[in-house]
């Protein structure tokens, strides 16, 4: 059933006419313009669709537009503010912590979610709370090198 | 000037040239100082020339600008490998030009010229010479013209960082951008102009990060499936629920009352388009349809000796000695079996592509590793002619090899073409755990021996479907024979249930993982350190040089194995490249969980034009290789796959990570090798040959899962 759902979007608001059943992420990618959030697996399994709701990190590819009404959704389009890259972002840039990019998106917003929540984490917790990302090219190591590197640069802020 | 070898473009000769003249060609290049080159040998050439569409004496160019920028263009791809960078780094240096104004245009089937594909790291070995040359040619070219320009003699020209000087009177000087401009100046670079010897190198064997890396961070990267076209309509495919499945029955009516659906049916072709792809896909739910499975001939265990059983011609990759002999000499004989199941690409983008179609062309964008070949497969499909059809290829996914096929684009193409109306096709990922071209299963049986002393001297091989690449042993062996059975995949019949194919290092892994677990049960067999007893068998001096530069970096001291420390070598060769890794493991012999707590990697690769770049490869290589090791292997039945989703085909996590050190040899003055792949040959024995050193259990089989390794623990439990 169609219905009217308003949200903000990288804090613009939006509106949109729809079904309120279908997933967050063909909304963002269609609908919205957004590409830069990514489909990977459909079931939640890879987080390759990551995106923050009121930010924290939700999978996108399995979360109901209805349930975005009222709420702040960032996408990684919305991360780097006047043209000034996000710290993390600058850290996975800094330490090549991406090959082919495409989990990349996902992996920045689940580490940004992972620093509000815990702004100085140990190498111990970023590996507990990005377990659940997966990446194929092997991109690992450093994706932990550049969210430490990113953490004491934020020094607890973002 | 020399004007034999430099030619103005608005002279007549050139029209000689078959189909799309070289005057043609570079009407659509624009002004500037353009060098032509060629890739490969005649046969490359050849293919080309069955592909058609352009001049057929160059596969690749550069090309430098008015605005002083230079331009190489290539039919090779980015995946994530990094090429986007190496490439650029050799031109920088030979052109003497800063590498922010390097340009590497890809994958683009209408302004690059023909390729093979992006597979086997080639693109360095391969393409990096003659780029390097083509540069050279270009940088001489601007010298020339220089000197014409600014009245001087080349001897007293001085080219850096995109202008050239007279060093007497450094204010008289002339940009690349000022001499190209108004000007289209084409030069094959047939000759071998004089290229940077490594202690003048300032871009070259130096850490560069990567050049894509904003434009990822930022979601601006566009991928195939992020292209939007107006009107453009998103398409499912029903889908059999096995291979060699027939459709049988099908009601599409409950889709067609969805609003915005539309139903294409060709045969068993059946798709549902819409302009949001979730809503096709629930339109593809409410399909009623029942297929035919056919009566299943193997599984996943029953699958090595159905592939011993159907084994086909027996191809000698390599012998010597007599075997007779080599049995006779030796005082111990060991004969293994080892297994290797299917294994899945499984990159995080799956197979996608766009297709617009109008009148007799067509332009798709695809995520693929060979714009080319897909490009003639989708002309195939429509029936239009070859130069009629454009692929672009966007940012590709990762492809590991799985994205050479092009069913996806061909897919897409036949439903634009069908429509009127721009298709995606992107695969779901049960699509892609479905179509995917596995990595082929596979059996190896080795026969070998040692005499008391730990000499080897008995090596007879048989690999069964994996392909003969790393099959052929490297170690000093009086007596031996390697034999490959059955090509992997590619052309003729195969026993295997679905598709297969190359995957990272393809047959590598499979016989990396047998060779070097079978000399470790020999090394053990002799009472020898595993690293000494290779190195006494060992006459290769690249092979030793990269086997002691891994024992040193990783502090290795020597032991008979099982030790119980958990510490495993094994070593290999791929693309040109000598690999050798020490790995620590721990075994909890409750649950058989293995951790790798530790790899060190050390690599010879010749020259290597991006250190930071290599290093990454070989990072990447080690942790995808902890995947076919512990566990990722596909479970199915016939034609019908159960792993269809990351829940149950495990890819490696952070949390399987081990400490990965790296360690490239420093050989500036040697040819650049192969980087994208060898470092993961090692990992499935490395691990097997720690596992062993650990508890005393040998695993024969691949993945190492925990109920195989419990199943080796109990084995020899009740050996004792």
């Amino acid at each position: 059933m169609a219905e009217t759902i308003s949200f903000t979007l990288n804090d613009k608001d939006v509106s949109i006419n729809t079904d309120g059943q279908r997933s967050l992420l063909w909304i963002l990618r269609t609908e919205l313009g957004l590409t830069g959030t990514k489909f990977g697996c459909g079931q939640a399994h890879c987080g390759a669709c990551t995106v923050l709701v009121d930010n924290k990190a939700v999978r996108s590819c399995v979360y109901p537009v209805r349930n975005a009404s009222g709420r702040q959704v960032h996408t990684i389009e919305g991360l780097s503010m006047n043209g000034d890259l996000h710290p993390l972002q600058k850290a996975f840039v800094a330490h090549d912590a991406l090959q082919c990019g495409f989990c990349t998106p996902g992996m920045i917003l689940t580490a940004y979610a992972l620093l509000r929540e815990n702004p100085q984490p140990t190498r111990e917790e970023i590996i507990a709370g990005m377990d659940d990302n997966l990446c194929r090219c092997g991109a690992h190591t450093r994706i932990i090198d550049a969210i430490q590197s990113a953490a004491a640069e934020m020094k607890g802020g973002n | 000037m020399n004007d034999d070898r430099l030619m103005e473009i608005d002279s007549h000769d050139i029209l000689t040239d078959p189909n799309l003249s070289r005057r043609e060609f570079l009407k659509t290049l624009g002004s500037g100082i353009i060098i032509f080159f060629c890739v490969g040998d005649a046969s490359v050439l050849e293919a080309q020339r069955r592909g058609r569409g352009y001049p057929d004496d160059f596969n690749a160019y550069l090309r430098i600008g008015p605005d002083g920028r230079v331009a190489c263009f290539t039919g090779k791809i980015e995946m994530g490998q990094g090429v986007i960078t190496s490439l650029a780094q050799m031109l920088a240096d030979e052109i003497d030009i800063g590498l922010d104004m390097v340009d590497i245009v890809m994958g683009d089937t209408s302004i690059c010229p023909w390729d093979m594909g992006t597979f086997g790291s080639m693109s360095t070995r391969f393409f990096g010479p003659p780029l390097r040359v083509a540069g050279a040619e270009a940088k001489r070219v601007l010298l020339e013209l220089a000197a014409e320009q600014l009245q001087a003699p080349q001897d007293r020209l001085v080219a850096e960082n995109g202008v050239i000087f007279d060093k007497q009177q450094k204010d008289k000087r002339v940009t690349y951008g000022e001499l190209a401009n108004g000007k289209t100046i084409a030069r094959r670079a047939a000759e071998k102009p004089p290229l940077k010897s490594p202690s003048e190198f300032k871009v070259m064997n130096k850490p560069f990060l990567r050049r894509d890396s904003v434009e990822k961070v930022t979601g601006k990267a566009k991928y195939a499936g992020d292209i939007r076209l107006p009107d453009m309509l998103y398409a499912r495919i029903l889908r059999p629920p096995a291979h060699g499945a027939k459709l049988t029955r099908v009601d599409t009516s409950g889709a067609e009352l969805m609003e915005g659906v539309s139903v294409v049916r060709d045969g068993d072709f059946i798709a549902l388009l819409h302009k949001s792809p979730d809503q096709a896909a629930e339109a593809l739910s409410r399909i009623n349809s029942e297929f035919d499975v056919p009566q299943a001939k193997v599984d996943d265990e029953a699958i090595f000796d159905y592939l011993q059983a159907n084994a086909g011609r027996e191809n000698i990759v390599a012998q010597g000695g007599d075997l007779r002999k080599g049995q006779e000499q030796a005082d111990i004989v060991i004969e293994q079996r080892y297994l290797d199941g299917y294994k899945a690409h499984a990159a995080i983008e799956t197979h996608t592509a766009l297709a617009k179609v109008e009148g007799d062309r067509a332009t798709v964008w695809i995520s693929t590793q060979t714009p080319f070949p897909t490009r003639d497969q989708i002309a195939n499909a429509l029936g239009f002619r070859p130069d009629n059809v454009r692929v672009i290829t966007p940012f590709v996914g990762g492809g590991f090899g799985g994205k050479s096929p092009g069913q996806q684009a061909v897919e897409a193409a036949r439903l634009a073409k069908a429509t009127g109306k721009p298709v995606q096709v992107a695969w779901t990922r049960e699509d892609e755990f479905f179509y995917d071209t596995f990595r082929p299963a596979a059996v190896v049986k080795i026969k070998s021996g040692i005499t008391k002393e730990g000499r080897a001297v008995l090596w007879d091989y048989i690999v069964y479907y994996a392909g003969e690449r790393g099959a052929a042993q490297f170690y000093d062996i009086a007596h031996h024979r390697t034999v490959s059975i059955g090509g992997g995949f590619g052309g003729g019949p195969s026993p295997h249930p679905f598709a297969t194919g190359a995957w990272r290092a393809p047959a590598n892994n499979t016989n990396t993982f047998a060779r070097e677990s079978q000399i470790d049960i020999m090394a053990a067999k002799a009472k020898m350190d595993p690293i000494e007893f290779r190195l006494k068998n060992a006459r290769d001096e690249r092979l030793i040089r990269v086997l002691k530069a891994a024992a040193e970096r990783f502090g290795w001291k020597s032991a008979v194995a099982p030790s119980g420390r958990g510490l495993g070598v094994a070593c290999g060769t791929d693309s040109g490249t000598y690999v050798a890794q020490i790995a620590e493991v721990e075994v909890d012999k409750r649950t058989g969980r293995v951790k790798v707590k530790r790899i060190a990697c050390a690599q010879d690769m010749g020259l290597v034009i991006n250190p930071e770049g290599a290093t990454i490869q070989m990072e990447g290589c080690i942790t995808m290789g902890l995947g076919y090791t512990l566990t990722e292997d596909i479970h199915f039945r016939g034609g019908m796959i159960f792993d269809r989703n990351f829940d149950t085909y495990e890819l490696p996590r952070f949390s399987s990570l081990p400490k990965i050190e790296t360690f490239i040899l420093d050989l500036k003055d040697e040819p650049a090798q192969g980087g994208g792949e060898p470092a993961i040959i090692t990992v499935g024995a490395v691990v097997a040959n720690a596992i062993h050193d650990a508890t005393g259990a040998r695993l024969l089989q691949l993945p190492m899962n925990p109920e195989r390794v419990r199943k080796a623990l109990a084995a020899i439990a009740a050996l004792i």
